[in-house]
């Protein structure tokens, strides 16, 4: 009974097919399974936030969800928010800031930023801060990333009206 | 890490959850969001030879108001915690609480039902069962029975449940009116477990507090109802008797030493807790001096 088990689910809006183990998750599904490495994997145990991603339009811990769970679901990687181009306009704002060194925490920060302003589209720095408490980054020191998502909220806000 | 190879079934109804579970018994868990459990199994602290996966059972999730109690299926999610009107209305306490519960990604997938029935004892949740009274609600093959949450929870990440036992729901009484509530906990990050927290309920009558209920976490090996503020019940509250009641609470609490706080900043936190918290609900802030975050 620890075969592998047919899952179908969409990723990034595409159908996928694939028989997975029960212990595999979702992160090294996407990973491994995919090839879609753009999700992050760190502490394996839920503190670090880099493999956050989009299940059925929320943000999970890829590392704390089992493929077999996603069975049925649509599921949105960091590739899928970039191709779209649905937060081009934070990434360029985190380039613009310096808001990342090495990389490894940004695709999980801008998946929970955007998460946050999908839901709070004019956030003040606390807010920011507290929605992305639960992702780590080790460069920053965060106030640069905390600059961006508020350029970006900023921006956002005044094109809008 | 990753998880040891486990087997994995999809329960299609609570009926058939408890089959699964009265045949493997302990070489089953049960899997509800996974927030507590996949770190374990990632860790390899749990290796069950089976996940018997609930998550999908709609009918555990949800909160109904009827009568003088509030119902919470053991599936209701700890964003719906957040979102829900009747949660905010009469357990405004558990609304608050929940925003404390880990980080946003990971409320999406938790249950109330998972994290009580993982009992971890820095955990929110179980404290404020204890301080809202709350009784558990938990089935097997033949029969359904309830326990309080004081003697639910039995130690580190150990409860009542037998093996082949389900937690289906959370039966909260409705707060007499005019009831208030106070939650604060100290930690090293957001979202992260609490070094020490307090979840109160309690009731202030012209300047008296009565129907007091403190419900400490991170303080043992479980949540814990203290005794040690019950001189400040009925009387005038004066300085005094706050600081004679933190000095009782340092002895009745026992509080480990670990790499987040030594037992000696645990009591030290956990007696502001207790001043901030009388201060609270008397809105007296002179009995609080101290005004650590």
């Amino acid at each position: 009974m620890t075969a592998a088990i047919a899952i179908a689910l969409t990723v990034n809006g595409e159908a996928v097919a694939a028989e997975v183990k029960p212990r595999l998750n979702l992160a090294d599904f996407l990973r491994d399974d995919l090839g879609l490495t753009g999700t992050h994997v760190g502490c394996e145990h839920g503190v670090c936030g880099a493999c956050t991603v989009r299940l059925d339009g929320e943000i999970v811990r890829s590392c704390l969800t089992l493929a077999v769970q996603a069975d049925g679901c649509a599921v949105e990687t960091i590739e899928g928010l970039s191709d779209s181009g649905e937060i081009a306009d934070l990434q360029n704002a985190f380039r613009d800031r310096n808001a990342l060194q090495c990389g490894y925490c940004t695709p999980g920060m801008l998946i929970t930023a955007q998460d946050l302003l999908r839901q709070k589209p004019q956030p003040d720095r606390a807010e920011i801060r507290e929605h992305l408490a639960g992702n780590y980054c080790r460069c920053t020191g965060y106030h640069a990333i905390i600059d961006a998502v508020e350029t970006t909220a900023r921006a956002r806000t005044e094109r809008a009206t | 890490m990753k998880a040891a190879a486990f087997s994995y079934a999809r329960a299609t109804s609570v009926a058939d959850a408890l089959q699964l579970l009265a045949r493997h018994g302990d070489d089953a868990k049960v899997l509800s969001g996974g927030q507590s459990l996949m770190p374990a199994l990632n860790l390899r602290l749990s290796r069950p030879g089976i996940l018997v996966d609930i998550g999908r059972l709609s009918e555990l999730r949800g909160i109904a108001v009827a009568g003088d109690k509030v119902t919470i299926g053991a599936l209701t999610r700890h964003v719906d915690l957040l979102g829900s009107r009747e949660v905010a209305e009469t357990l405004p306490l558990l609304r608050e609480a929940a925003t404390h519960v880990a980080h946003p990604a990971i409320r999406n997938r938790g249950t109330i039902g998972g994290n009580l029935a993982h009992a971890d004892p820095a955990s929110e949740l179980p404290a404020c069962m204890l301080a809202l009274d709350a009784t558990l609600v938990i089935r097997g093959v033949e029969h359904e029975r309830r326990i309080g949450a004081q003697e639910f929870f039995q130690g580190i990440y150990a409860t009542a449940l037998a093996a082949d036992e389900l937690l289906t729901a959370v039966e909260i009484p409705l707060p007499a009116p005019g009831t208030r509530h106070f939650f604060h906990e100290y930690t090293r990050r957001s979202g992260d477990y609490a070094m020490v927290g307090l979840a109160a309920m309690a009731r202030a009558d012209k300047g008296h507090l009565s129907d007091l209920r403190l419900g400490y976490f991170a303080v043992g090996d479980r949540p814990q109802l203290v005794r040690a503020a019950a001189s400040l019940v009925g009387v005038d509250v004066t300085p005094e008797l706050v600081a004679e009641a933190r000095t009782e609470l340092m002895t009745e609490l026992d509080p480990p030493s670990d790499q987040q706080a030594t037992a000696a900043m645990r009591r030290h936190l956990a007696g502001l807790l207790l001043a901030r918290c009388v201060a609270a609900v008397l809105d007296r802030p002179e009995l609080a001096p101290e005004q650590a975050s």
